[in-house]
């Protein structure tokens, strides 16, 4: 950390005095001007290692100890567990093993439609908003205010609505429009996934959204003018020239998606509390319950360890045959 | 150039007062000390209708506190949702308030963590010692055998609260002492988009009280004598069943209360939407919802029918707060001397008082403050009838398995799906099964 350039003050005399050592002078201005960005990285460098990295090092760490509430004052002397949190957590058979795995699998279905939807809802918002229309601006505001709400004030207003008895949700669809025989549980039971994606996608989709409009803005008009005049309709227009020309800020729009969606924890935990309905046991709130709740850190991270391991590798596998894919068709 | 240098240099200096801040966190060695005596931090857990109100009550007392001894108490107060994560997080870091507030049912489990200072003989004596508290309160302080891990501070216990325009109304003149009663008034009230009956489905603590006090009844106590988790015995798994059964079953509760775990079914009394709940301490939040006291009747909680009969009978956990002193205090004897202060007899009654509770100390309970006629059925409940709950380290754990099991069952319930002695059998098997290995 102190290998910063030599004292000033001792090599303006050097130079002053002893014109024979200017070659050295020269390196260490270069040295100077080769480290200085590494310099300016510093403080970002050292934030990093301390709100992820070493965090994420300690975690790994305590996977491997039998971290339970009686070694919680000192942690340090927890005994070490060796493999048995993973062999706990990924003994499928056991009610542990078997919980996590049903929690991954609802996970992975969730993931795909909040994903698909918010995409899918955001790329079509996109691309309607290329049309200059009375009001463009105003539609487009009001398009991102769910991504600039607090996730906390607008989560708590959608579990008001989707209370059964007082709910807004329930007022409309059964009290108003008769479309249920008993007004529906949106909180507890089944029907909390399809709650949980309502609000994920609500709360996703103008992200694709913003994403989106920015890469439209990337395409030439021209393209558009030329392939109109070889009478390419609205449909090949975008199936041709619109999402081809995305494709680089798709690949990274969905991966960011995913990510964000999978460990997504704040949603589901205004939604339903400390003990999500099963239909709705995302990951992160099943590992928050398996350390937190049970008060056994240890199975906690070694969870924790295994999601990131997964998360690694479909990023991975997503990056490796994505950019594969673009350079054949750069190619 | 020099401006670069300037950023450079700045760069460097940021990074090293970063790494140096980051070295500096906690030191965990060690019991208390006395390093900072002059002051002290309290948190305290939620006990009036909202956390102002509860700075409102305590802050005076507090800055009497400060008059008589020259320590000044930092108040923070907690609300029930965070207070556990907060004491978890403090004991990891050992950064913490010096004395605290903790709901008597975690104490095994904290005790087990070795956060907070043991109440041995000598500690007692700085506090006027352990004789000073009520017998039932001390049963909920920690592990049998071991030096209590907290004292008592508020006491409370379970009764039957039931809206008396809704009883004339009906027509019913004597509220009910038994579960048939209970029943068959309920079924007469629940009439017109009214329920007999409120319950508090998604609320895992609540549920747990509720199915430990029936398990009671039925002669099952969820942990066997040495400490293992033993939810499935029969008496267990018929408690567990005769509480959603007064939904499944019974229909005297209306089907949304199933989502409710903010209190709505208190709020739903409040309004007049039920007509009874079974609840702890319940006269401040009434007060504090609009209703006014001569609006409700309480009675003791109800039992089974035959021998051996109300009074008798356990028919309501051992609620209250228990207050603790952090381990890792850096004024250990202005915490013993701040306890000292909140356990004495003039702040008891003031305190209790303010909350509606009982004291659990017995020369404050003799005030005839605590001799209403509300507050006597929960003082003599307390004195008679009343259980503590499992005092062992898992008690918390237990709270969530079970207390989510009994919840899950209620949205079979609300679903119209049956409830059978396999279905609640098996949901209790499950819960068991999530149990640490022993």
């Amino acid at each position: 950390m102190t290998t910063t350039a030599p004292p000033r003050t001792g090599k303006r005399t050097v130079r002053k005095n002893h014109p024979g050592a200017a070659p050295r002078t020269r390196r260490s201005g270069r040295l100077r001007r080769i480290s200085l960005p590494y310099l300016l990285l510093l403080p970002a460098l050292v934030l990093e290692l301390l709100v992820h990295l070493i965090p994420m090092i300690i975690g790994i760490v305590v996977s491997f100890k039998e971290l339970t509430q009686f070694y919680l004052r000192d942690w340090g002397s927890a005994p070490w567990a060796g493999l048995d949190n993973y062999s706990l957590t990924v003994d499928f058979d056991a009610p542990v093993g078997e919980a996590l795995l049903s929690s991954f699998f609802t996970t992975c279905l969730f993931t795909f439609f909040s994903v698909g939807l918010c995409w899918l809802i955001g790329t079509a918002a996109a691309i309607f908003m290329q049309e200059t229309f009375k009001g463009r601006g105003i539609l487009r505001t009001i398009f991102l205010v769910p991504y600039a709400l607090p996730v906390y004030a607008a989560v708590i207003t959608w579990a008001f609505m989707f209370q059964r008895d007082n709910g807004l949700v329930n007022h409309v669809i059964h009290d108003q429009l008769g479309l249920t025989d008993s007004p529906p549980f949106w909180l507890i039971g089944e029907n909390s996934f399809i709650t949980l994606l309502v609000v994920s996608v609500w709360k996703g989709w103008p992200f694709a959204f913003l994403i989106m409009m920015a890469g439209l803005q990337n395409i030439p008009r021209e393209i558009y003018e030329a392939a109109a005049l070889d009478g390419a309709g609205v449909w090949q227009q975008i199936r041709r020239i619109t999402l081809p020309s995305l494709r680089p800020v798709n690949q990274v729009l969905i991966l960011v998606l995913f990510l964000w969606t999978f460990n997504d924890f704040n949603t589901p935990f205004v939604l339903f509390g400390k003990s999500a309905p099963s239909a709705a046991d995302l990951i992160s709130i099943h590992i928050y319950q398996s350390s937190f709740q049970t008060w056994n850190f240890g199975t906690g991270s070694a969870m924790s360890v295994l999601l990131l391991l997964f998360l690694l590798v479909v990023t991975g596998v997503y990056l490796l045959f994505t950019s594969r894919g673009r350079s054949a068709t750069d190619a | 150039m020099r401006r670069i240098r300037v950023a450079a240099v700045g760069a460097v200096t940021l990074s090293l007062v970063l790494g140096a801040a980051a070295c500096g966190g906690g030191s965990t060695s060690g019991a208390g000390s006395n390093k900072q005596p002059k002051t002290l931090t309290y948190w305290a857990s939620n006990q009036g209708s909202s956390l102002e109100v509860d700075k409102q009550v305590l802050q005076p007392e507090l800055d009497k506190f400060e008059k008589q001894t020259g320590i000044k108490v930092k108040l923070e107060v907690v609300p029930w949702g965070d207070l556990l994560n907060r004491i978890l997080t403090a004991t990891t870091s050992g950064q913490g308030p010096d004395v605290l507030n903790i709901g008597n049912t975690w104490s095994a489990s904290l005790q087990a963590s070795g956060a907070l200072l043991p109440w041995d003989a000598k500690n007692f004596e700085k506090i006027g010692g352990k004789d000073r508290f009520v017998e039932s309160a001390l049963g909920s302080t920690g592990v049998q055998g071991q030096d209590p891990a907290a004292v008592p501070l508020y006491s409370m216990a379970y009764a039957l609260y039931y809206n008396k325009k809704a009883f004339a109304d009906a027509g019913v003149t004597k509220p009910p002492t038994t579960w048939d009663e209970l029943i068959a008034t309920g079924k007469q009230l629940t009439k017109d988009g009214k329920a007999g009956f409120g319950v508090e489905g998604s609320n895992l603590s609540n549920n747990i009280h509720q199915v430990f006090v029936l398990g009671k009844q039925h002669g099952a106590d969820f942990f066997t004598a040495d400490g293992k988790a033993d939810f499935t015995s029969d008496g267990a798994v018929k408690a567990v069943k005769q509480y959603v059964d007064l939904m499944a079953d019974a229909q005297i509760v209306a089907k949304g209360n199933a989502e409710y775990s903010q209190n709505q079914s208190l709020s739903d009394f409040a309004k007049g939407k039920t007509a009874m709940v079974l609840w702890q301490t319940a006269s401040a939040t009434f007060a504090a919802q609009g209703m006014k006291e001569d609006e409700w009747g309480v009675v003791p909680a109800p039992v089974q029918s035959g021998a051996p009969g109300q009074g008798t009978s356990t028919n309501s956990m051992v609620a209250g707060i228990n207050m603790a002193v952090f381990k890792n205090t850096k004024n250990i004897d202005g915490a013993t001397k701040f306890v000292n202060f909140m356990t004495g007899d003039e702040e008891q009654k003031i305190l209790n008082k303010a909350y509606g509770s009982i004291p659990p100390v017995k020369s404050a309970q003799t005030d005839p403050a605590f001799n209403t006629p509300g507050l006597a059925v929960l003082r003599d409940t307390l004195a008679k009838s009343s259980a503590a709950l499992p005092q062992v380290p898992e008690e918390s754990q237990f709270e969530t398995v079970v207390g989510t099991a009994v919840k899950e069952l209620f949205a079979d319930a609300a679903a119209g799906r049956p409830v059978t002695l396999e279905s609640v059998k098996a949901k209790l098997d499950k819960a068991q099964q999530q149990m640490p290995k022993k």
